[in-house]
């Protein structure tokens, strides 16, 4: 008796915990789903029947914009960061783990120091470039400086990958006669893989999560990202459009949760390893 | 560490009389390329962080907004805040009063169930996923949209809360609550500092508890004995990390506080009153100095978590030294 209970003891806390944490995810889901006079006066998770039109409302989008685009416009800046992390951050990455070049020490630890700058230091004279530059309401200062490795947070993490790698292979390929960008594309960029999907995966999560600089750079209503669609409902006191803006807020999460459920290992060893937050 | 050994003896340099030539090519020819695979990083730092960084200072001392010319005004968005707004000092009392409380029950959670699981021998692997999955979520708009309506008057923590006799009027639109919303969804996203307890806590051989308990040190003893010196690298890590992301909350802060701080500006986060004064009310000179002040502020408490780690932190490879 006493063993079974210490043995069964840490699950029933861990699922307890584990139910708590997930009540707010459960909440969204039933609530996405219930009818309008249910959701405040009825204090019963589920719902008493499916109200499938809260969806059918919410793909109506926002501002005459469908949440297909929504949806659309938040998967370009997501995917165009993702190539943009992954590009420039494995190139820095490759000149920091594997070339010799003179202030190399000095420039790494500078790479590191930006990794706790708040980023509101920058932020207004950014602004004021891709103001001058004629990008504001574009999607170009969300994207453009991901292909300027700014989030050095990706760099160390792929230099510290790089740094475990074997080298013979690299060697034996430089004696073959290949160049530095040979190598770099065809050796070191392949075996770099779990550290690019590592990458790749939490630009997008936090791309797609993004808020603060969308609300700034985006005014035009089909420029929107679904996440700046969302945000109309904030000032919104009335609880009459809950419906629909919950079954959109599950639309916008539905592809965190897809790339968890798939790419979990990842994630988790992610941060395990480098102390990546999300 | 072998990436140090390989590169130090580095043979070019020092070995002149007998230098094998094949080897001194790689090393010229590596300037080039370096500066090649460094260059979107190098531009990137040059134009988008340390001019940014350089403009901002500048513009903190002027009055600027975004249409006309900066107006030099010397100190006095500086003095101005420091003295005569007491909006700045209340945003500054509310992320103060966030970090406080939010960053040691967040770490607090996350250790205590990155021990639990420890224990456990079976379903690790799920628990920490499981665990884990608020902290993707947890930024999110829809996310705080969530806590907004639980929290609300009428929401259904709101109602448990009152089953149990607490104050139940909504978290939401209480002055001295609203900001313990934000608190909770916080806390709520222990999962990625307790998967990194949790890594520091395999590392720790498991013979170091053996050894103590035929000592006969009970459990409360090695925690303290043990545990808390051999993760107290982890512990700071976290620590800082957590304090320095806790200053730049925004998106819960924006949406809990229904976009404008309130209700009475009890939610008004500083990076919500930056965003305010800089974007809403275009003093772009008075937000620039907020960044500043946020920055040295964030810079100051960095520099002294690391002096005082020396006491705390404990680094087992250096104790042969």
């Amino acid at each position: 008796m006493n063993i079974a209970l210490k043995r069964w003891l840490p699950h029933m806390v861990a699922i307890a915990c584990l139910l708590v944490l997930l009540y707010p995810l459960v909440w969204l889901l039933a609530t996405s789903l219930k009818p309008a006079d249910e959701v405040l006066t009825s204090l019963d998770l589920w719902p008493s029947s499916l109200e499938w039109s809260n969806y059918t409302t919410a793909l109506d989008g926002v501002s005459g914009v469908s949440v297909a685009r929504l949806l659309g416009n938040s998967l370009l800046v997501a995917v165009g960061s993702v190539v943009g992390n992954v590009l420039s951050c494995s190139l820095a990455a490759y000149a920091f783990a594997r070339l010799r070049f003179r202030m190399r020490g000095v420039l790494f630890g500078f790479m590191v120091a930006t990794l706790m700058l708040p980023h509101h230091v920058v932020l207004i004279p950014q602004y004021i470039i891709f103001n001058q530059l004629g990008m504001v309401d574009s999607y170009w200062p969300l994207i453009l400086p991901k292909f300027l490795a700014t989030e050095a947070f990706f760099v160390f993490l792929i230099v510290q990958f790089m740094r475990g790698l074997p080298r013979e292979l690299e060697e034996s390929a430089r004696i073959d006669g290949c160049g530095p960008f040979r190598v770099y594309w065809s050796i070191t960029l392949p075996l770099t893989r779990p550290a690019l999907i590592t990458t790749a995966i939490f630009t997008f999560i936090w791309t797609w999560n993004d808020f603060f600089t969308q609300m700034i750079y985006l005014f035009s209503p089909e420029r929107f990202t679904i996440t700046l669609a969302l945000r109309s409902f904030v000032d919104q006191s009335s609880t009459s459009a809950y419906g629909p803006m919950f079954a959109m807020s599950v639309i916008s999460v539905l592809p965190i949760l897809l790339f968890f459920l798939v790419f979990q290992r990842y994630l988790v060893q992610g941060v395990a390893t480098t102390g990546l937050r999300a | 560490m072998s990436t140090a050994q390989r590169t130090a003896p580095a043979g070019a340099d020092r070995t002149k009389h007998r230098k094998p030539p094949a080897r001194r090519r790689p090393h010229r020819d590596q300037r080039w390329p370096a500066s090649v695979f460094l260059s979107p990083w190098l531009i990137g730092v040059v134009a988008l962080t340390l001019v940014p960084m350089a403009v901002s200072l500048y513009l903190s001392f002027t009055d600027y907004d975004l249409f006309s010319a900066p107006r030099w005004v010397g100190l006095r968005n500086y003095t101005d805040m420091l003295t005569e707004d007491p909006r700045f000092w209340r945003s500054v009392g509310t992320t103060v009063l966030y970090v406080v409380v939010a960053v040691p029950l967040k770490l607090g959670l996350a250790l205590g169930v990155a021990m639990l699981l420890r224990s456990l021998v079976r379903g690790r692997a799920f628990y920490r996923s499981a665990f884990y999955a608020p902290s993707l979520l947890g930024a999110s708009m829809s996310i705080a949209l969530v806590w907004r309506a639980l929290f609300n008057d009428g929401g259904s923590v709101t109602a448990v809360l009152d089953a149990v006799g607490l104050p139940a009027d909504g978290w939401i639109g209480d002055p001295d609550l609203a900001v313990y919303v934000v608190v909770l969804l916080t806390v709520w996203q222990f999962g990625a500092p307790m998967v990194i307890f949790l890594a520091g806590l395999q590392q720790i051989p498991s013979t170091l508890y053996e050894a103590a308990a035929i000592d006969g040190a009970g459990r409360w003893r090695q925690f303290v004995s043990i545990t808390v010196p051999m993760l107290s690298p982890v512990v700071f890590f976290n620590l800082v990390l957590e304090i320095i992301n806790s200053f730049q909350v925004f998106t819960p802060a924006f949406v809990i506080s229904g976009g404008n701080g309130g209700p009475a500006d009890s939610t008004l986060f500083y990076t919500l009153y930056l965003y305010e004064r800089g974007f809403t009310a275009s003093h772009m000179g008075y937000a620039a100095a907020m960044a500043w002040l946020l920055l040295l502020a964030v810079g100051a408490l960095t520099l002294i978590l690391f002096r005082t780690a020396r006491s705390w932190v404990f680094y087992a490879d250096e104790e042969g030294r």
